[in-house]
């Protein structure tokens, strides 16, 4: 297994699905489309499974990119084509391709026409999500990240509501014009670096100055992607005339490349520009999370009301990324995750009464529960998910991002966590109104619940969600070293002296009186919890490590070995002696 | 014993698995077997443990697994016994399988019975997990999971518009206190680095003296840590404040009522303030708040009480009044008597709901009491319960209430805070109201004439043996429970609560209480007899004085009558002004600004400068050839004078 370029197969693949349905074009008529629907579904599920693999192969422990793929594209210009993945990439990579198929399976009977293209779209999208995750090249970074454009805009274009066209343009250009800032930063890179390596351009130095504009241009990009207020008014709108599935990719996975950017590029290229921009950034998530959730209290429309609230989620996004806190940035990719899952099921939901009664007024529902109990149901957990329901994966990510910033500004904390109730609110009173009730409207009376189709669409969602908001243990263990990768980059590059290392951290002050005032018991005799602490891998050893020697205590160091345990001891005053010679 | 514990917390679960999932197919008998029996398996093995650990002062811990691990941020899943929360196991898990039984009775013939049922025994799994938990996040997980369920069952008749609001409305309330709640965990966490409880009360002593950064200042960090939390519990316990969604919470199933309303879930709020006594005994100023709180809770909500005409409502503010008994009591670092007052409120409260589910039932769903009376005769066993029940309520000598009320009143009496007398005069007065509010709804229900119609009287019959048989344990518990558990919950020098529950030694209100002087004592059984005189009078001899009274001094008996206009004074000052600034700030923000100066304001802009450009291009030769000329003769100029 470990010969075959996984990475690669796993980015093509879906492409070459693209290809089988192009060329059967032929056939015409039913047959046509269903051979489109059979071979999409089957060229994600295979996807699917090859990411399954790309995990399993996958070592949480280091830092590095894994399962390279690189050679020589141009080598004249020194660009390649250079793909991996990280912990950080790799949970997105997952949730791509878990939702290609689902769209696919949601769409197969509600889109009817130009199925074969319907069905391309979707496959070339899927290429280009995960080429764009794991690209560690910035042409073909910004190729793949260009790329998603294109589908979703004929998805949006073609197969949209009535007003897609308008929809269509506005989500198209207002992502383009974010793009071209980022590709003129992206230019500028290229030419300082030499290179269009990403790895390496993640190790150049850029000085201040220069840091805060290319912090802007990219900035321009990912906020517009994420969406961050004030530029989220094209989000609504596309998700209002996208298909069903289209809302469930854009919502699940669009929404991440924003998030995804900062966290692979702004954090650890701009670590200056990102401490100076950091009030402004949590300025307008606030912002993001009390407006949009105002806002959302006020639609009519049910996908306008979760597109709003999906804003708010990525407010939690954004202030848990530029915490840069090992909680709160794990916070902020496992609430992407689980947004993705959750909000694309809130779609899906939306999509399903839509598929029956052809409106998306919340006044045009109402008792729905009478006739669709199984729905009910399963609207309810998404509903409570997305209110952030501790046992739902909502709650873990939320709740991990109030706790990274409560330890740096508490203002933040207390104003995101109005968010808390908000949310509640707006999305309890969409679903009294849509579900709960009597049914009155004749429309309505002849409805039908969930199909066998609909329920299968929906498991995989519903167990995600759900495992992961009581056991999320194995996506953090999954991010957990890439992330602390990133923070310890990010701190050595502010403070290289290691003055404030650890300062700003509550618990981390909280970990240093521990052990030189007074020794819990709590850790003494618990050493199992620190011994299979996962900070034993190198990196955060050595930050640790030279957290205590930058103290001149020697009790730090003894409290170490202490809780490494001495099997870890060579290896310690191994990393000492080598940075102190 | 482990294997026990495990059952006792997640046989609810399965029973609600049952229930949920193949409810629906297999019909109502066999998910009300699944979910009874199960529950009584746990009932069973929760009073076995409360007997075997419980009364030889052992816990026991059972990790489960991990939850959440983020560098120093740890916690498990798991189920810890102390006798705190084995105390809490015991009473949930018998009023829960009692309600079960009542509800088998009560809810016949209602087309959502597999609903029902799987949502009690999901509401009884959460609030086991709740006071089960090792550590702060998982009793957050119970606490909002409890929250879930009372909205689910608030709003169990769904086709209800009255009940839909009163579910959100009590979630949402609850939202705003778990933000306190939340908050609390995460100050905690900032001071300790750690949720667990156990770690977290070892480190107390060293932490006493920290200072907590927190919005604007700098704060004492316990006081600062504990204020939150006791915010939450103000929230889940409908303190007064946060008060406001516990009545309408009565739009559910009686059953409901009596299970979440007022044997358990609203009492979470005083168990987690009991939980964290050992931070609570640094905390001074937090307990003297705590104290007033609950003080102010139990005077405000038993006057209300005293106004009501809803049988269900007036039960639900005597449940306000009597939590706020319960946080004086942990305020005042008489912690045991809280939980002691707990543990007989949940019997007698659990007994009073059940007993007006039966009224309601036997009134063909009549639920104001101005429309009952003399059918005392029609339902004799309903008749005695509620008797039984309120004698607890008020604290008649000898039924359970006194003996935990008279406990809660001397504590008041012999605190060291200076809040502690002000407490006393507010919880005799409350005592009082309380004894009146009670025989008014008893004389009003079941004595004088009959004022229902006909069709109603006619109809009048005793509940079923299912219903009565849940009444006549309850009543049991309430008549005896006091009695029996006096000395070990509160007894002087017991050693029941061990390290459960930490009290400094000069906080000591426990050993002084037993030894006030005797008017002291007897001050509630006084206030008690004071009440229930004054409503024999109203209701019995002097029937106009109320109608008297309500026009005499009418602006008091409105005010009163309509809750002290908390409601309308949220609807002004928040309801109406988010939903107000939602619309204003989509309209005018998001559509006018944003898209309007945005992506509409350049594309309106460019197809006028489109125009524009457009109109320059005429076609004419000359216009061209003219502007040629021009730039030449600009380019030429520059270039010879730069």
């Amino acid at each position: 297994m470990a010969g075959l370029p996984l990475l690669s197969m796993t980015i093509f693949l879906p492409l070459l699905g693209a290809l089988a349905i192009f060329l059967n074009w032929g056939n015409g008529g039913i047959a046509q489309a269903n051979n489109a629907r059979w071979v999409a579904l089957w060229a994600s599920l295979v996807t699917l499974g090859l990411t399954l693999t790309l995990c399993g192969n996958f070592d949480s422990t280091s830092s590095n990119f894994q399962l390279e793929d690189k050679f020589q594209w141009m080598p004249l210009l020194n660009v390649g084509y250079h793909v991996g993945v990280d912990g950080i990439s790799l949970p997105l990579i997952v949730l791509s391709a878990l939702l290609i198929p689902v769209s696919i399976l949601a769409s197969w009977t509600s889109i009817e026409e130009r199925v074969a293209e319907y069905m391309i779209a979707f496959l070339v999208l899927e290429t280009m999500l995960i080429g764009m995750f794991s690209a560690l090249d910035f042409i073909l970074f910004y190729i793949f990240f260009e790329g998603v454009l294109i589908p979703m805009f004929l998805i949006i274009g073609i197969w949209g509501g009535p007003n897609r066209v308008y929809a269509a343009f506005k989500f198209f250009l207002y992502t383009l014009l974010g793009s071209v800032l980022s590709l003129i930063a992206i230019i500028y890179v290229y030419f300082e670096v030499g290179s269009s390596d990403i790895p390496l351009a993640l190790t150049t130095p850029f000085s201040p100055e220069i840091q805060i504009w290319l912090w802007i241009a990219f900035f321009a990009s990912f906020a517009v992607k994420i969406p961050m207020w004030p530029l989220h008014t094209w989000l609504p709108d596309a998700h209002v005339e996208a298909p069903t599935a289209g809302s469930v990719i854009l919502a699940g996975v669009l929404l991440k490349m924003g998030g995804y950017g900062f966290i692979r590029f702004s954090i650890p290229m701009f670590p200056e520009a990102s401490a100076y921009f950091t009030p402004f950034i949590f300025t307008l998530s606030i912002i993001a999370i009390i407006y949009t959730s105002l806002v959302a209290l006020a639609q009519k429309d049910m996908k306008k009301l979760i597109a709003y609230s999906s804003v708010a989620h990525m407010g939690f996004v954004t202030l848990g990324i530029f915490t840069v806190d090992a909680q709160g940035m794990q916070g902020a990719i496992t609430q992407m995750v689980s947004h993705g899952l959750i909000s694309a099921a809130l779609f899906l939901c939306v999509g399903v009464v839509y598929d029956r009664i052809h409106s998306r007024e919340i006044a045009d529902y109402g008792g729905l529960v009478h006739r669709m109990p199984r729905y009910a149901a399963v609207f309810m957990v998404f509903m409570l998910a997305s209110v952030g329901l501790p046992g739902t994966s909502g709650f873990v990510g939320e709740f991990l991002v109030l706790l990274g910033t409560y330890q740096i500004n508490t203002w933040v904390t207390t104003l995101a966590s109005t968010g808390m109730v908000l949310g509640a609110a707006y999305a309890l009173w969409l679903y009294r109104r849509v579900i709960f009730g009597v049914l009155q409207k004749p429309k309505l009376k002849a409805i039908v619940d969930l199909h066998w189709r609909e329920n299968l669409v929906f498991s995989p969602l519903l167990a995600g969600t759900l495992i992961l908001g009581f056991y999320p243990m194995p996506l953090l263990t999954m991010i957990d070293t890439s992330v602390a990768n990133v923070i310890d980059q990010y701190n050595i590059a502010l403070d290289p002296e290691g003055e404030r290392f650890f300062k700003t951290k509550k618990s981390m002050e909280m970990a240093s009186y521990h052990q030189t005032n007074f020794f819990p018991k709590h850790y003494c005799e618990a050493p199992k919890a620190l011994k299979q602490s996962k900070m034993v891998q190198d990196n955060r050893l050595s930050g640790l490590l030279r957290f205590a020697r930058n103290d001149n205590n020697l009790l730090n160091l003894k409290y170490f070995i202490k809780m490494f345990g001495d099997e870890q001891w060579p290896y310690i005053s191994c990393i000492g002696n080598g940075s102190e010679a | 014993m482990q294997t026990l514990a495990i059952l006792v917390v997640f046989l609810p679960l399965i029973g609600f698995l049952l229930a949920g999932i193949l409810g629906q197919k297999l019909g109502d008998r066999f998910s009300q077997l699944a979910t009874c029996g199960l529950m009584g398996f746990s009932t069973v093995f929760s009073v076995y443990i409360f007997f075997q650990l419980g009364l030889h002062g052992q816990s026991l811990s059972v990790p489960l697994f991990t939850w959440i691990h983020v560098e120093f941020f740890e916690v498990e899943w798991g189920i810890q016994l102390d006798s705190l929360s084995i105390v809490m196991i015991a009473v949930v898990t018998v009023v829960s399988f009692m309600v079960h039984i009542y509800s088998v009775g009560y809810m016949k013939g209602d087309p959502g019975v597999p609903r029902f049922m799987s949502y009690l025994s999901l509401f009884t799994f959460f609030m086991l997990s709740l006071v089960t938990a090792p550590n702060l996040l998982q009793m957050f997980f119970g606490w909002e999971g409890v929250g879930l369920c009372s909205y689910l069952l608030i709003g169990y008749w769904y086709d209800r518009d009255s009940a839909n609001i009163a579910a959100i409305k009590a979630f949402i309330v609850n939202r705003i206190g778990d933000i306190g709640f939340v908050l609390g965990i995460l100050t905690i966490f900032g001071i300790f680095g750690t949720v667990d409880f156990s770690a977290v009360f070892e480190l107390v002593p060293e932490h006493q003296n920290d200072t907590f950064s927190f919005l604007m200042g700098k704060y004492h960090a316990l006081t600062l840590a504990t204020l939150l939390l006791f915010i939450g519990a103000m929230g889940k316990s409908a303190q007064i404040g946060l008060h406001t969604w516990l009545p309408d919470a009565m739009e559910g199933p009686t059953p409901v009522s009596a299970l979440i309303h007022a044997a358990t879930m609203v009492t979470a709020g005083v168990f987690m303030i009991v939980r964290v006594s050992p931070l609570l005994e640094y905390a001074p100023l937090t307990r003297e708040f705590i104290t007033l709180i609950g003080a102010a809770t139990a005077l405000i909500t038993a006057t209300i009480a005293c106004v009501q005409n809803d049988i269900k409502r007036i039960i639900a503010y005597s449940t306000c009044s009597q939590l706020g008994y319960m946080f004086m009591a942990a305020g005042l670092s008489g912690y045991s008597a809280s939980m002691f007052h707990l543990t007989t409120h949940a019997f007698f409260k659990a007994l009073l709901f059940l007993g007006a589910g039966s009224v309601i039932h036997a009134m063909s769903d009549e639920h104001d009491i101005q429309k009952m009376g003399g059918i005392w005769k029609y339902i004799p066993i309903t008749y005695v319960v509620m008797w039984i029940g309120s004698m607890a309520l008020a604290g008649i000598p000898f039924f359970s209430g006194f003996y935990s009320k008279d406990i809660i009143i001397d504590v008041e009496w012999v605190s060291q805070l200076p809040v502690g007398k002000i407490a006393y005069v507010l919880a005799i007065a409350a005592a009082i109201l309380t004894a009146f509010y009670s025989w008014r709804l008893l004389l009003l229900t079941f004595h004088g004439k009959p004022r229902a119609g006909d069709a109603v009287m006619s109809y009048i019959h005793e509940s079923p043996l299912i219903i009565l048989i849940p009444l006549v344990v309850l009543a049991i518990g309430s008549l005896f429970s006091g009695s029996l558990l006096y000395d070990l919950f509160v007894g002087e020098g017991t050693t029941f609560w061990g390290a459960a529950i930490f009290v400094l030694p000069e906080d000591d209100v426990m050993t002084p209480a037993h030894h006030v002087v005797h008017w002291v004592e007897w001050s509630p059984s006084i206030a008690a007899f004071l009440g229930i005189g004054v409503a024999y009078l109203f209701y019995v001899y002097e029937t106009d004085w109320p109608e008297k009274f309500a026009t005499t001094f009418k602006k008091t008996y409105l005010f009163v009558y309509n809750k002290w206009y908390f409601d309308e004074l949220y609807q002004w000052l928040f309801v109406n002004p988010s939903l107000k600034f939602g619309k204003v700030l989509w309209e005018e923000g998001d559509q006018e600004a944003i898209d309007g100066l945005g992506p509409n304001g350049l594309a309106t802009l460019s197809v006028a400068s489109g125009g524009v450009l457009c109109r320059l291009q005429t076609g004419y030769v000359y216009h061209y050839a003219f502007a040629m000329i021009i730039g030449l003769v600009l380019m030429m100029g520059w270039y010879f004078f730069m």
